[in-house]
């Protein structure tokens, strides 16, 4: 009787074929946790060290001028401006460039030689490391016009400008060409149609898309060592002066062996983090809000 | 009788003017990497004048014996590179296959989130992470600069090999299961041969971000000029030392630097451009197939 029940077990027989696949399985799981491992110790890291001096002395940490390296105690209200600002204005030059770039591209150049090519530059700039930028634009402005945060706006703006240009104009392509049309046909200008049709249509990817770029940009540090200087007391000229930046005081702290800067680098790494989540955050919602809407 | 009725509308100028601006928003990619390439070459002038070509074979970098010699950081660049994308190839291969093969749907999109919240932390905050809890541990070496990398760039090359990987086509991958394969081997039979070409382009993208990558890498490598074989060794990369030595750099080591910054331009347009090329490639096969 045993014998026939055990001839008659149908299950599956566990094959080499079939471990392997459960092996590899595994493996493929494993490589998500293996990529969250340094994400979670990471951030695990920047808010409890950033946290114990940020909350201790919440506002003040982030209007506080920033104190000199040994002093212990709160900060960075300088360096908070500073990448406000010049990231701000960073956008400001960028982003409407960059529009006007991708309308070029999709509304006037389609696959024309001058077009193709420079879709093809703008792949390459993509491509250009921070540090590069950075220098170049010491080369050109700094050079001419001292240290100030302007200059590290330039920087951060044409690092920005190549990747607005490829979003927009993947933008612009999902604009249904029966608008545009509907626009011409009631005698409207081309200037016209792009301005009042498709850059509304368009208007909700282009912001998240600029977003993104923006969130990266607040974060770069290695185009801000040559051209805003350093400083510790608030400056709220882009134009007289030298200027500083979360990154950079990050970068500056994390130099130094001393415990009292370190903390006041994990605060600036806290405040720089939430800052940029908050903007790709905010470009999500807009996206999903857009999505769902049509 | 007039000539021709004038058919042309009010805002003729104004549409021609608007036309003018994108195309001129447009031509400023052109007009900048033009002039990136020009005036960082001419600032680099004085230290090829000095060092001639040597500049590019030396393997000394003295500040205070005027001698530039960038072969260590060009051999720190390179080395870093590789070994970040050793480290983060097989992960953004597996982290993309789950995604994309293995996952249920419910878990797919919070899985890219957390792909894409890694890069959105800044390289510098990676950078403090690395020298004051990694570097304790490891040692401020060419491999700390290395993990610090390929944490960077897995985001990277896992959205391209995702996008890469689900062009496969669904009859492919149904063949293969009607064939009796199981999930592991179809992936070996349907989607790895399809994704071969841009997966490989994905990674040349990765590498050629981990070159440029300056902040990260400048903390953790340990700034010495040496040409090590071993990981455990402190090194340096051009981008690290241009951030490292400009502070009190002299003038003609400042050429020096901005000639190191002119070999990284080129080098990693270089590996852009093959890795866009194999890219391009492979997409046009796959919609030819």
């Amino acid at each position: 009787m045993q014998e026939l029940v055990r001839a008659l077990d149908l299950r599956p027989r566990r094959t080499w074929r079939g471990t392997k696949n459960m092996i590899m399985t595994v493996l493929l799981g494993g490589s998500v946790v293996v990529v969250a491992v340094p994400l979670v110790l990471v951030m695990v890291s920047v808010f409890a060290k950033g946290g114990s001096i940020l909350f201790a002395h919440f506002p003040k940490f982030l209007t506080a001028d920033i104190p000199p390296t040994r002093v212990a105690g709160p900060g960075m209200g300088p360096a908070i401006v500073g990448t406000l600002m010049i990231t701000g204005m960073a956008t400001l030059i960028a982003v409407p460039l960059g529009v006007m770039g991708a309308i070029y591209l999709h509304e006037y150049g389609g696959q024309s030689k001058f077009a193709r090519l420079v879709r093809f530059m703008a792949m390459v700039m993509t491509g250009v490391p921070s540090i590069v930028m950075g220098l170049f634009i010491y080369v050109v402005w700094t050079l001419n016009f001292k240290l100030q945060g302007f200059g590290g706006a330039l920087a951060l703006a044409c690092l920005m400008l190549p990747i607005v240009i490829n979003a927009s104009e993947q933008m612009l392509k999902l604009v249904p060409h029966s608008l545009r049309e509907a626009s011409y046909a009631l005698g409207a200008t081309k200037a016209r149609t792009v301005l009042t049709i498709v850059l509304p249509a368009a208007s909700s990817g282009i912001v998240s898309g600029s977003l993104l770029a923006v969130a990266r940009a607040a974060g770069e540090t290695a185009p801000l060592l040559f051209t805003i200087g350093a400083t510790r007391v608030l400056n709220t000229s882009l134009f007289h002066g030298d200027d500083t930046a979360l990154s950079a005081r990050i970068f500056e702290n994390a130099k130094e062996a001393v415990a009292n800067a370190q903390e006041r680098g994990w605060g600036a790494a806290l405040a720089l983090v939430l800052l940029t989540f908050t903007l790709t955050v905010i470009a999500r919602v807009i996206t999903a809000f857009a999505t769902r809407r049509k | 009788m007039t000539g021709k009725p004038d058919l042309r509308g009010k805002g003729q100028l104004a549409d021609k003017a608007f036309g003018g601006l994108a195309v001129g928003a447009a031509a400023l990619v052109l007009l900048i990497l033009a002039l990136i390439a020009v005036t960082m070459t001419n600032r680099a002038r004085p230290v090829l004048g000095h060092m001639g070509l040597d500049f590019f074979t030396s393997s000394t970098w003295s500040e205070h014996d005027n001698i530039f010699g960038a072969l260590p950081f060009i051999w720190g660049t390179v080395y870093t590179a590789v070994i970040a994308v050793t480290l983060a190839v097989p992960v953004s291969l597996g982290v993309a296959l789950f995604i994309t093969q293995i996952a249920p749907v419910w878990l797919k999109r919070p899985l890219v989130y957390l792909i894409d919240l890694l890069a959105v932390v800044p390289s510098v905050v990676f950078g403090l992470w690395g020298v004051l809890m990694l570097a304790p541990h490891l040692n401020r070496s060419f491999l700390t600069a290395g993990i610090i990398l390929a944490i960077m760039i897995v985001p990277i090359i896992t959205s391209l090999a995702r996008e890469v990987i689900e062009t496969t086509a669904q009859a492919d991958k149904e063949a293969a299961y009607a064939l009796g394969a199981t999930r592991w081997e179809m992936i070996m039979a349907a989607v790895i041969p399809h994704s071969k070409g841009g997966l490989v382009g994905a990674v040349m993208l990765g590498l050629g971000r981990a070159m440029g990558e300056t902040i990260a890498a400048a903390l953790v490598i340990g700034s010495s000029a040496q040409i090590a074989l071993s990981p455990f060794k402190s090194g340096d990369s051009m981008p690290a030392v241009i951030a490292n030595q400009w502070g009190e750099a002299s003038d003609l080591q400042k050429s020096a630097l901005i000639g190191l910054a002119v070999t990284l331009f080129v080098m990693t347009i270089v590996v852009n451009l093959i890795a866009n090329r194999i890219v391009q490639r492979s997409m046009q096969k796959s919609r030819g197939a």
